[in-house]
């Protein structure tokens, strides 16, 4: 296995979609590849600062959209009932 | 729920909006309760921001070549990789290198953006981000890769200069 080729797959094994038989030659090129592993670890990390700059930007959501919404629901269903 | 839309339709945010609350209007009936409100909401906000990209003209992209990775014949990389995950990692959570990675997603082309948010932000599986989209899990899973690989040489250009 090449570099190229592990990096052109490596979202296939970072998210666990390779089969076993497949993975182990990334485990083996990876052991053995300092390059490879800097690369795997900067991609991880860009995943990571990815959900850390959004992460808490939002989102709660209203107290009075829930209930009005609930309400709603509530409305609709009963109509659903009645016709 | 604005600021989900916004992520993905910074220019039409309103309208979206709108739109959402109209599917949530619409569908109410099928919220089975099972499933957070806010999570319903959510889901809702993000298809509503996806449909409207969908809709959208295609508006010719810069090319993503410049920020993938180069690699000699031999299939060994072309230039020495450094390792600045342990200095991310350090960093992740400070107001300034959110803003920074914030800048960075801005900089990758519309259509890979959107799916970098789809998956990676709003934890959309491939096939949900194909359907609201109308592409292929193939062209999914192809963009999402890329767009990592671009935003991962975006991110070097901040951190592989950084010592801790």
């Amino acid at each position: 296995m090449t570099c190229r080729e592990l990096v052109d797959f490596l979202a296939d094994y970072v998210d666990g979609n390779l089969p076993a038989d497949v993975r182990v030659h990334f485990d083996r090129h990876l052991k053995a590849c300092p390059p490879c592993i800097a690369f795997l670890n900067t991609y991880n990390s860009g995943t990571k600062l990815l959900q850390a700059a959004f992460q808490d930007e939002c989102c709660q959501v209203p107290e009075g959209l829930v209930e009005a919404i609930l309400a709603a629901r509530k409305s609709s269903a009963t109509t659903d009932h009645v016709s | 729920m604005l600021t989900v839309i916004r992520r993905f339709c910074p220019n039409d945010a309103d309208d979206v909006l709108q739109d959402a609350f109209l599917s949530a209007f619409r569908n109410i009936g099928q919220f089975d309760g099972a499933a957070k409100l806010g999570t319903w909401l959510h889901t809702i906000a993000v298809n509503a921001a996806l449909q409207k990209l969908r809709r959208a003209k295609a508006r010719p992209e810069r090319s993503l070549e410049d920020l993938l990775p180069k690699f000699v014949e031999n299939g060994h990389h072309a230039a020495d990789v450094s390792d600045w995950s342990p200095t991310a990692a350090a960093v992740a959570e400070r107001e300034e290198t959110r803003r920074q990675v914030r800048a960075a997603i801005d900089k990758l082309p519309e259509s890979y953006r959107i799916v970098l948010l789809a998956r990676d932000i709003e934890g959309m599986d491939t096939e949900q981000t194909a359907t609201a989209l109308g592409v292929s899990v193939a062209v999914v899973k192809t963009r999402l890769h890329r767009a990592r690989q671009a935003l991962r040489s975006v991110l070097h250009t901040i951190f592989a200069g950084e010592v801790l």
